[in-house]
């Protein structure tokens, strides 16, 4: 669908063609009262007329010019003088690093002053005359155009491109595939996901370790109200790993009267009302860490979504499209919380694999 | 004889030159740079304030390159976990990647360091600030129509991989704040269903977060998404000389020509100073208003995470996005199909493209095939008008969603109030805005209309002998006429014939059919107001004199 089939008459008529010469005075024409009067004829400038405001006008460049200079002299002196860690009191933002707004201010102004006085004596001292230009079309005219398309295709034919038709074939063929190596380069970039997702750190027998006491957990230490995050034992921070893994392994626990729990499988995988789920929001992977004691309900910070721990932490609100797994907890021998095994499902934002 | 004439005359002619023009001289012998100056030294630019928003780009695109390259002397993109013992207190003997730590570094031990991470952080919110109002102002002016297509799709590219490029850019520290939006970045490309594991493994070199992502953000920002910038940049700029500025109307500016001050002197002061003023803006900002505080949030942390976690403006869109879409998911046959966390990765692009493939559709719509210098006033044009606000306004409505938490916490209103009133308004405020842009719009054709047939209220009231008052009104000079009624009004395209003279019916094809639709609500009676004629306003000011 080309727009050639529009009608000719449906365009506007070419614009008037500035038949009114540049400068002509706005006179009323008789017969068009809204053609181009032409540019306006060319108002003076005080500077213009008068040498004593141009000289106020050239000391005022002058100044702006100087105090740029004052103001890189200041910008080194503070560079040198001023100590790195020293605070200033500047009304009305507060405390602030002094040398940050000394170099800041400095130099802010050493470059404001030479665009100030640029502009000001653009303005005020160099001409102000407007001057017309004339356009001309972008295209080609006709004959440049037909010599163009003979020299194209002579070339094609002297080239035999079309002719032999092997030879273009082919290297259509050799410039489609070459590519295809940078593509493969790509592969290594990373391993396969293969089942990585679907597991994380935790397994049976594995302690419930406090993520601030670094400690292991046991019943007591978490009580109705509170939220406590847990990792599982023997993950450190300084492990090579510990960022990959805790961005899968991090727990969320509470502990919720027993009569309370809704869900019978949440009630199940508990321990005394303590449950654990994954700290892992199931929308995107942020960390959820909002906690609504009386409600239950869990926040992510990132997009809102809300769960109902007490509910088998189901989606109740937001964009988050299931809810948190939960992790099998249980006492071991020395009343320490423990796992039971590994999450059941992956942990974290949905992907196509997960089912 | 004469060749020794000649060589004797060549030098006593370069010994007279002054060195400037010697240089030069010898410039030219190189690079043919009299010719390149003949065309440029005195090229001519129109003024309008407007036109200074895209000068605002580039040089804060400068800013960033040069405070750019200076921090790369002292950023280490690296994830290696190190411990702090920097100046800042804190966070002493904390474990942080390399990254982070030279940040840290850049920001408290190098002297200035702080402040060009500042500067350099201001400028490229103030880059993409400045392109999208440029964008803005290029369309609701019309600028954006033939010849200049390309570079509006140029000027497009540059928005779209500048957002990248920031992205990119404020993920390198690795702290916390911008750790959790590479974790969303990561959620939402698990969410591409097929490849979408495969495609978070390769871009973070296995699980997230890996110990790659920094590096590999780094050279995409530093010279991948930048260099590619720079050539559209300079394309952009090469495009804006040839096709010369345009201008809106006005006594003496016509489509042929073009009304300004010489590049030598006055835009080589003008536009040079305004790099200053700029940079010297950028400067002031950076001294007192930090930006980017990554010692108050700490390293990241995949299992931390602090409330009101926003990205920059520029991706504020994007989050509104994923905020607010319902959590839909669909399990089947084993695969899961995310498509609370897709659709909106999927609709990204195209709010994005919505705009970008506009000059297209309108000329179509016109089928004009001439080239436009004249700006349009934009309540001339009502429907691109009207598009432009809708436009925006889902792009606001967006941002809204984007900070959903912060409207919240900041109006004490209901988070999920808010989530609905996104959902909702996603689909009917730009309808709206439309509609009322629209009517604006016209209302504003009409006062052009009558104040060119009645002329200007002059405020003075006058009583007549018999009692009445009526305000005296004063006729417009010519060049007020003229710039008020120099845009031009289209007809709609009507579909041709459909039984040719043969009397053989012709099939009206469906494009053929909306193409007329579309042409009828542009430049129908509901589309435009007809300018006011000759004739009427003769009749009018001949008839019974001034009011």
């Amino acid at each position: 669908m080309s727009s050639q089939d529009i009608p000719e008459e449906n365009l506007p008529a070419e614009r008037a063609t500035d038949q009114h010469a540049h400068g002509a005075v706005g006179v009323a024409d008789e017969k068009d009262p809204f053609a181009d009067p032409g540019l306006p004829p060319h108002e003076h400038r005080v500077q213009d007329i008068d040498e004593r405001a141009a000289k106020r006008s050239e000391r005022a460049v002058a100044f702006m010019f100087t105090l740029s200079m004052l103001a890189t002299v200041g910008f080194i002196a503070s560079y040198v003088g001023i100590p790195h860690d020293k605070a200033v009191y500047v009304f009305p933002i507060g405390h602030i690093n002094a040398l940050n707004f000394a170099l800041g201010m400095t130099l802010g102004v050493a470059l404001f002053a030479i665009g100030a006085g640029a502009v000001h004596w653009a303005r005020t001292l160099m001409s102000d005359e407007e001057l017309i230009a004339e356009r001309h079309e972008i295209a080609a005219p006709p004959e440049v155009k037909a010599q163009v398309l003979a020299d194209f295709k002579q070339g094609a034919k002297e080239s035999a491109i079309g002719r032999r038709k092997l030879v273009r074939n082919t290297m259509f063929g050799a410039l489609a595939l070459f590519p295809l190596s940078g593509v493969v380069l790509l592969r290594d970039l990373g391993p396969l996901p293969g089942t990585k997702l679907r597991h994380t750190l935790w397994s049976k027998g594995k302690l419930l370790v406090n993520m601030n006491t670094n400690e292991p957990l046991r019943p007591s230490d978490v009580v109705v109200g509170s939220l406590t995050f847990a990792k599982p034992e023997g993950l450190e921070e300084d492990d090579h790993e510990f960022q990959t893994e805790i961005a899968k392994a991090a727990l969320m626990i509470v502990r919720i009267q027993p009569d309370n729990i809704k869900d019978k499988r949440e009630l199940e995988w508990s321990h005394e009302g303590i449950v654990a789920y994954s700290k892992i929001c199931t929308h995107v992977g942020c960390p959820i860490s909002l906690y609504e004691q009386q409600t239950h309900h869990v926040l992510c910070p990132c997009h809102q979504s809300t769960f109902d721990l007490s509910d088998g932490a189901r989606v109740i609100f937001g964009p988050a499209g299931h809810a948190l797994p939960q992790l099998r907890i249980g006492v071991n021998d020395e009343g320490y919380l423990e796992a039971l095994g590994d999450f059941e499902e992956p942990v974290g934002p949905a992907f196509w694999e997960r089912g | 004889m004469s060749t020794t004439a000649n060589t004797t005359d060549a030098r006593s002619s370069r010994d007279k030159a002054p060195a400037g023009e010697r240089v030069a001289d010898w410039a030219d012998g190189r690079l043919g740079i009299y010719g390149l100056a003949k065309a440029n030294m005195r090229k001519i630019f129109p003024d309008h304030w407007s036109f200074m928003l895209g000068e605002v780009c580039l040089y804060s695109f400068i800013i960033i390159i040069l405070t750019g390259v200076y921090l790369t002397l002292f950023f280490h993109p690296s994830m290696n976990e190190v411990e702090y013992h920097g100046s800042y207190i804190p966070l002493q003997g904390q474990l942080m990647s390399e990254a982070f730590n030279s940040t840290m570094h850049i920001s408290f031990d190098v002297r200035g360091g702080l402040l060009i991470r500042q500067i350099h952080h201001w400028a490229a919110l103030i880059f993409l600030a400045g392109m999208f109002v440029h964008m803005m102002r290029v369309f609701f002016t019309g600028a954006f129509r033939k010849p200049r297509e390309v570079n509006w799709v140029f000027g497009f590219l540059l928005f779209v991989l500048g957002m990248f490029t920031g992205f990119t850019g404020y993920s390198l520290p690795d702290d916390l704040l911008s750790g959790t939006g590479v974790r969303f970045m990561e959620g939402a490309v698990l969410s591409v269903p097929v490849v979408g594991t495969y495609l978070s493994f390769f871009l973070f070199g296995g699980e997230f977060p890996g110990g790659d992502f920094v590096a590999r953000f780094y050279s995409v920002h530093v010279l991948l998404l930048p260099g590619i910038m720079l050539g559209l940049l300079v394309a952009h700029l090469i495009l804006v000389f040839y096709h010369k500025h345009t201008q809106f109307a006005g006594p003496g500016k016509t489509n042929n020509n073009v009304v300004g001050m010489p590049l030598l002197p006055v835009y080589m002061a003008k536009a040079g100073g305004f790099f200053f003023l700029v940079f010297g803006v950028i400067a002031a900002i950076a001294a007192i208003a930090s930006i980017n505080p990554i010692w108050t949030m700490g390293p990241y942390r995949p299992d931390q995470v602090s409330t009101g976690a926003q990205p920059d403006w520029y991706m504020g869109f994007s989050e509104g996005l994923i905020r607010v879409m319902p959590g839909w998911e669909i399990n089947a046959w084993g695969h899961t199909l995310v498509l609370g966390v897709f659709i909106p990765l999927i609709i990204f692009p195209l709010v994005l493209v919505a705009i970008a493939v506009y000059p297209f559709i309108e000329s179509w719509v016109t089928g004009d095939k001439r080239e436009h210098h004249i700006l349009d006033r934009p309540r001339n044009v009502p429907t691109r008008t009207a598009f432009g606000v809708a436009w925006i306004t889902w792009y606001m409505v967006l941002l809204i969603g984007g900070g959903n938490d912060l409207w919240a916490t900041h109006f004490h209103l209901s988070i999920n109030a808010i989530t609905w009133f996104v959902r909702i308004a996603f689909f009917v405020a730009p309808v709206l805005a439309f509609i009322a842009t629209k009517r604006i719009c016209l209302g504003l054709q009409r006062r052009d209309h009558d104040k060119v047939l009645h002329g200007r209220e002059s405020g003075i009231i006058k009583r007549l002998p018999h009692g009445e008052f009526i305000e005296v009104h004063e006729p417009l000079s010519q060049e007020a006429l003229h710039t008020l009624t120099a845009h031009e009004q289209y007809e709609p395209a009507a579909i041709g014939a459909t039984v040719d003279e043969n009397g053989v019916e012709r099939k009206v094809k469906g494009p053929e059919k909306l193409r007329a639709k579309l042409s009828k609500s542009y430049y129908g009676e509901d589309g435009q107001i007809a300018k006011p004629t000759a004739e009427e306003y003769k009749e009018i000011t001949s008839g019974h004199g001034h009011h």
